[in-house]
């Protein structure tokens, strides 16, 4: 059987802190093709980090195995770059030498100095924060950091793209301006994107398939919605669209009615 | 544009013209030529203390001007030690040198011993906030050690050195090393673990995870560390130089003492505290200039 791009075969996560063991992920099982864009949404505590965590190999699964491109994910790696959720750039560089960081390890052989220097200003370019490159990352905004760290990731040319709740931490008028650059980016350089969300209009407004995961312990995948949405999209043109609206109405009623998230005490 | 006489006859509806009168504003007629706003602030920094200090001088000269007192008063302090200040770079005979000369020797220990505590300091730190093991199996002994008075580590280190240069060079290592240690190790630990999944996914080396991640994280604690020793090591070379003799300011104490130069004592305990003032100033000049970028956001 002919793998996909990247599959995820029967995770299984089980946490033990002392003579306690929760098992957080159920049995997860995924396959996303080349330059799909999937989106991961859940409610709070489902695991869906922890799932992000285990395709970038930051996490190991307890069983179950990850595959790239045919081959085993045991660690991390640029090949699997993450955007963090608190965008995680080193405050003591500035933003050009925090991209160019990456750039000198993934492509210490392969390009020549010169080289790395484009491809880092080409990477800032790309998030349109050239203007910023000599600042720190605490002299700019949220938003901006974001776009940096974005920028980052890019920069080492992942086979796959993680972004775990990257928009998360910022207004919505940002958000919505940084949904549309990553629109914008997945268009032009067709990445493959795992992107982890709780904004119903986030995942349906960038993703393919929307892959639905039940509230944790023991959280599984729910449902896989596909988002038949013609490519580029616009914001403006789908608050009014029916394919939009009805993906719209099927997260939600996954989310909210199917799966509401019980307060635990 | 009052020059535009208006057009009746114009068909296009008449404009108002008005002409525009800039108001004057009034000036303020300070009382005098203001001073530059630097030189206020630095006046306003500097006039309390030297206050605080005239009624401090002015309080030690009531209490001690009775001819009997075993202090002496400031003036007399002055009028006695007035050699040893306009000739701080006296060159003389043995012990016999001018105060910067004494202070000088003294630094040179401090420098010397200061420097290895700091890298030793910074290296086992690094390798105690790392490494669990070692952290389990050095912690104690270090805990343990730090709390030796310098002064003890003298005995031991005249009879492995058999000299005593090298041992006061030791006591300053021996005092500075620990606050450095201990503070290393905490702000190697409290890397976050954001910057170690950064690292991670960059597979970063351990020697790149060290000078690109490890030191400018855990800066602003090391510098804290390197602080305190230096003021550690300050208070330790006069005691230890007592001891050992020859040229230093502990020493040049200690010999005024033996011959009763109760002002020449005094004298040299300004010319300790200012410097270990300037030394601690340094170390927190270094520290804002290395990390000021480091505070995370």
């Amino acid at each position: 059987m002919a793998k996909s791009y990247l599959s995820l075969e029967q995770i299984d996560m089980v946490f033990s802190r002392g003579g306690a063991t929760t098992q957080v992920l159920n049995q997860v099982s995924l396959n996303v093709e080349k330059n799909e864009f999937i989106s991961i949404i859940g409610h709070s505590g489902c695991g869906k980090s922890t799932l992000l965590n285990i395709v970038a190999g930051l996490t190991q699964a307890t069983r179950g195995v990850v595959f790239l491109e045919g081959n085993v994910v045991d660690k991390p790696g640029p090949d699997r770059a993450v955007v963090f959720q608190n965008h995680s750039l080193l405050p003591w560089l500035t933003t050009y030498e925090n991209v160019k960081l990456a750039v000198d390890k993934v492509f210490s052989s392969t390009k020549s100095r010169a080289e790395r220097h484009e491809w880092t200003m080409r990477n800032l370019e790309l998030v349109q924060m050239t203007h910023a490159k000599d600042k720190r990352p605490s002299e700019i905004s949220g938003g901006m950091k974001q776009r940096v760290g974005i920028a980052r990731a890019l920069a080492m040319e992942p086979k796959v793209l993680l972004l775990d709740e990257p928009f998360g931490a910022l207004d919505a008028l940002t958000r919505a301006h940084l949904q549309d650059q990553v629109m914008q980016i997945h268009a032009e350089l067709a990445n493959t994107v795992l992107m982890i969300t709780h904004d119903v209009d986030e995942a349906v407004l960038l993703s393919d398939r929307i892959v639905m995961m039940t509230n944790g312990p023991l959280a599984k995948i729910g449902e896989i919605l596909d988002v038949p949405l013609e490519r580029p999209r616009r914001r403006i043109d789908l608050a009014t669209d029916a394919t939009y609206t009805r993906c719209r109405s099927a997260v939600m009623k996954f989310l909210y009615e199917r799966h509401r998230l019980v307060e635990a005490a | 544009m009052t020059a535009n006489p208006i057009r009746l006859t114009s068909t296009e509806p008449v404009k108002p013209q008005a002409e525009i009168v800039p108001l004057t504003v009034a000036k303020r007629n300070p009382a005098g030529p203001a001073l530059p706003k630097w030189l206020t602030t630095a006046i306003s920094h500097v006039i309390p203390p030297l206050v605080m200090l005239a009624f401090l001088l002015i309080f030690w000269e009531i209490i001690c001007s009775s001819p009997t007192a075993s202090v002496p008063p400031p003036s007399r302090v002055v009028s006695e030690t007035w050699e040893l200040i306009i000739h701080p770079f006296y060159v003389g005979q043995g012990v016999d040198q001018g105060l910067f000369w004494h202070v000088l020797a003294s630094l040179k220990r401090v420098a010397l011993g200061y420097c290895l505590a700091a890298i030793a300091g910074i290296a086992l730190g690094a390798l105690v906030g790392q490494s669990e093991w070692a952290m389990r199996g050095l912690d104690p002994i270090f805990q343990v050690l730090r709390t030796v008075p310098p002064l003890a580590w003298l005995p031991l280190s005249l009879a492995a050195f058999k000299d005593g240069n090298p041992s006061a060079i030791f006591v300053i290592f021996i005092t500075a090393i620990w606050p450095i240690i201990i503070n290393t190790a905490v702000g190697i630990r409290n890397i976050p673990q954001d910057y170690q999944n950064v690292a991670k996914v960059l597979r970063l080396n351990q020697f790149e995870y060290f000078t690109k991640i490890m030191i400018p994280a855990a800066a602003p604690y090391i510098f804290t560390g390197l602080r305190i020793g230096i003021g550690l090591s300050w208070l330790a070379i006069v005691a230890a130089e007592m001891l050992i003799g020859g040229v230093g300011i502990g020493f040049f104490i200690w010999d005024a003492w033996n011959s009763s130069r109760i002002s020449d004592i005094i004298l040299a305990l300004i010319y300790v505290g200012v410097v270990g003032y300037l030394l601690d100033r340094l170390i927190a000049f270094i520290a804002k200039a290395v990390t000021r970028n480091t505070a995370s956001s």
